[in-house]
């Protein structure tokens, strides 16, 4: 007895009406294509949340380059993903400054508040992602995290409970 | 100090004068400030004598190294031939560095005036703006100023865009960042050819900081005597410096003071000292680039480029690390060469190899298991770091491990002797 094949569904093109024209718009800021390679790729991002192989191929088609090289720019920038994250991507200013004034100890309580537990996993519910990464430029507010879009200071392990509820 | 707290008597606000000022930010409100007549002024005026003034004004690039601003657009073709660029580094990402990120949420229309009057200079017609990734509040508002003043058309014949970078320390380097901007991984490139020779996509180029040309305006309307005239010390730096203050400090935030300030009011006097208990032990004047400056040291250093470089340092991007006497010095000197190992491009094998293995010596010697020999390996390891590579992020590295261990030599034994326990698990 054979196994019954997963189902796969077909890649749906990000690049299609709005999203089609809103790029031809950038790649004309540029006097060659491959300059909105990385406007594309965040756009990409922001439609589905991450960045597939297949979303790589599609770029590379309307940029008319390879997906090779588009892979080699996805693989170089911190800020892209190459799987699935959390609903919630937090990212943790762990650098230096930060790390004086107790960076270390907003990681250990939102990896404990948000059941994400480790460093890159996703918490069970699918909500939480939590990573630390090299200074976010806002040393002065120690410590800056981002939530998805959301730029915020001075954040302690104290404050961590009531930001997690705030983004459940 | 500007946002949030008010001015303290001692500043020189002409960058920061409408930190905190949320009407500055807009277009309406800035034009009421007095804001544009520069880009005005300067549009009627010839692009060599644009040039000229801010070469007379002394302005040096507020990125980190310092060199001559007016001096640099001369080094544009003379004899235009094809498209040039301006390319704005608005990728502040140097560990206690936060100024550029100020100027942009508060003033995004003193960039988008000293960025379109440097185009002008350069004769560029096409100017990029490098916004990092994490900077989402800075892309919001510049975003927003852009599209108030091309409604406005301000800028003439100058197309200004924003180009937003996805996470990479080493976009920050000029050759990385236009490679960056063509969509390519953030590799640095090899000099010569330089920028203004073939820069992005192949043209001529000129890359300067944000805080260098939040700057031009006021040297365009005041004239460059008047920035002269801003020097307290060397007369080799003039007018104003935004100094980022963070660490073991009462009152973090950005100071603006006139060059040559003593870097000691500046840390017990307008960021209010240790706290309570506390004494100083080091800071890093000018970025986690530079070297690590003693208690005494600080104490008598000047900031300008040259005050900075006579304590020991450099005055790098400005941003101020203060230390107290809690620091541990190893622990923070293994996060700064972490930081490089996840920041380097990859592409040399000195900083490859380099700022990795370097990490994990310190990261030994804490767990401790290191040896005495372990702080000569790592200094002949810097050594071969240095003055090696395509760009300077191994040099970056390898500067805090040495002065580092040159200056806090002792704290570095006390976990290899046991004298200090471990605090990481090998």
């Amino acid at each position: 007895m054979t196994a019954p094949a997963a189902r796969v569904e077909p890649y749906q093109p990000v690049f299609v009406g709005a999203a089609k024209a809103k790029l031809d718009g950038i790649i004309a800021r540029y006097p060659a294509k491959q300059g909105a390679l990385l406007p594309a790729l965040w756009m990409v991002q922001e439609a589905r949340g991450w960045i597939s192989d297949e979303a790589m191929a599609e770029v590379a088609d309307v940029l008319e380059t390879t997906p090779a090289q588009v892979k080699g720019v996805v693989t170089f920038y911190t800020m892209y993903h190459q799987h699935p994250v959390g609903r919630n991507f937090v990212q943790v200013c762990t650098t230096s400054c930060c790390n004086l004034c107790g960076a270390e100890d907003v990681v250990k309580a939102l990896l404990a508040e948000t059941g994400a537990k480790e460093l890159g996993a996703t918490s069970p519910d699918g909500k939480w992602t939590v990573i630390e990464v090299e200074c976010l430029g806002a040393c002065g507010f120690p410590t800056p995290i981002l939530v998805n879009d959301d730029f915020i200071e001075n954040v302690t392990p104290e404050r961590v409970p009531e930001l997690v509820r705030k983004y459940r | 100090m500007g946002y949030p707290q008010k001015p303290h008597p001692k500043e020189t606000v002409v960058l920061s004068r409408y930190f905190g000022d949320p009407e500055a930010k807009t277009y309406q409100g800035w034009v009421k400030r007095g804001g544009y007549e520069a880009l005005k002024k300067a549009l009627a005026m010839d692009p060599a004598a644009v040039t000229e003034e801010v070469k007379a004004s002394g302005l040096r690039g507020r990125g980190g190294a310092g060199f001559p601003t007016g001096l640099k657009w001369t080094f544009m073709p003379k004899e235009k031939k094809g498209p040039h660029y301006l390319c704005v580094n608005a990728d502040e990402s140097e560990p206690g560095t936060f100024k550029d990120r100020e100027i942009m949420r508060w003033t995004p229309h003193a960039l988008l005036e000293g960025t379109a009057i440097a185009a002008h200079a350069i004769r560029a017609e096409v100017a990029y703006i490098y916004i990092r990734g994490e900077f989402t509040e800075p892309w919001a508002v510049m975003t927003e100023a852009l599209a108030d003043a091309n409604a406005a058309r301000v800028f003439g014949n100058i197309t200004i865009h924003l180009h937003r970078g996805a996470g990479a320390y080493i976009c920050g380097e000029e050759t990385a960042l236009m490679n960056s901007i063509e969509g390519k991984r953030g590799n640095p490139r090899i000099k010569p050819p330089f920028p203004a020779v073939a820069g992005v996509f192949g043209k001529p180029t000129t890359i300067n900081n944000v805080e260098t040309l939040a700057a031009v305006p006021h040297i365009i309307t005041r004239g460059s005597a008047w920035y002269k005239g801003l020097c307290l010390s060397s007369p080799k730096s003039t007018g104003t410096k935004l100094f980022s203050v963070c660490g073991h400090i009462q009152k973090p935030g950005n100071v603006e003071v006139t060059m040559g300030f003593p870097l000691k009011d500046v840390i017990y006097d307008m960021c209010g000292g240790m706290r309570p208990g506390r004494t100083l032990k080091a800071c890093i004047p000018g970025g986690s680039s530079v070297p690590i400056l003693t208690k005494e040291e600080t104490e008598r250093c000047l900031l300008d480029y040259e005050g900075v470089a006579e304590a020991g340092s450099l005055l790098g991007s400005g941003g101020v690390i203060v230390f107290d006497d809690s620091a541990d010095m190893v622990y923070q000197i293994m996060r700064l060469a972490k930081f490089y190992a996840h920041e380097s491009c990859a592409q040399c094998t000195q900083c490859r190899e380099g700022t990795a293995w370097t990490t994990k010596i310190l990261e030994r010697i804490l767990a401790g298991k290191g040896q005495l020999k372990d702080l000569d390996l790592l200094l002949d390891l810097s050594e071969n770091m240095t003055g090696k590579t395509i760009c300077v992020l191994s040099d970056s590295c390898a500067t805090p491990v040495i002065s580092g261990i040159k200056k806090f030599r002792s704290e570095f034994e006390d976990y290899i002797t046991g004298k200090k326990r471990p605090v990481m698990v090998a």
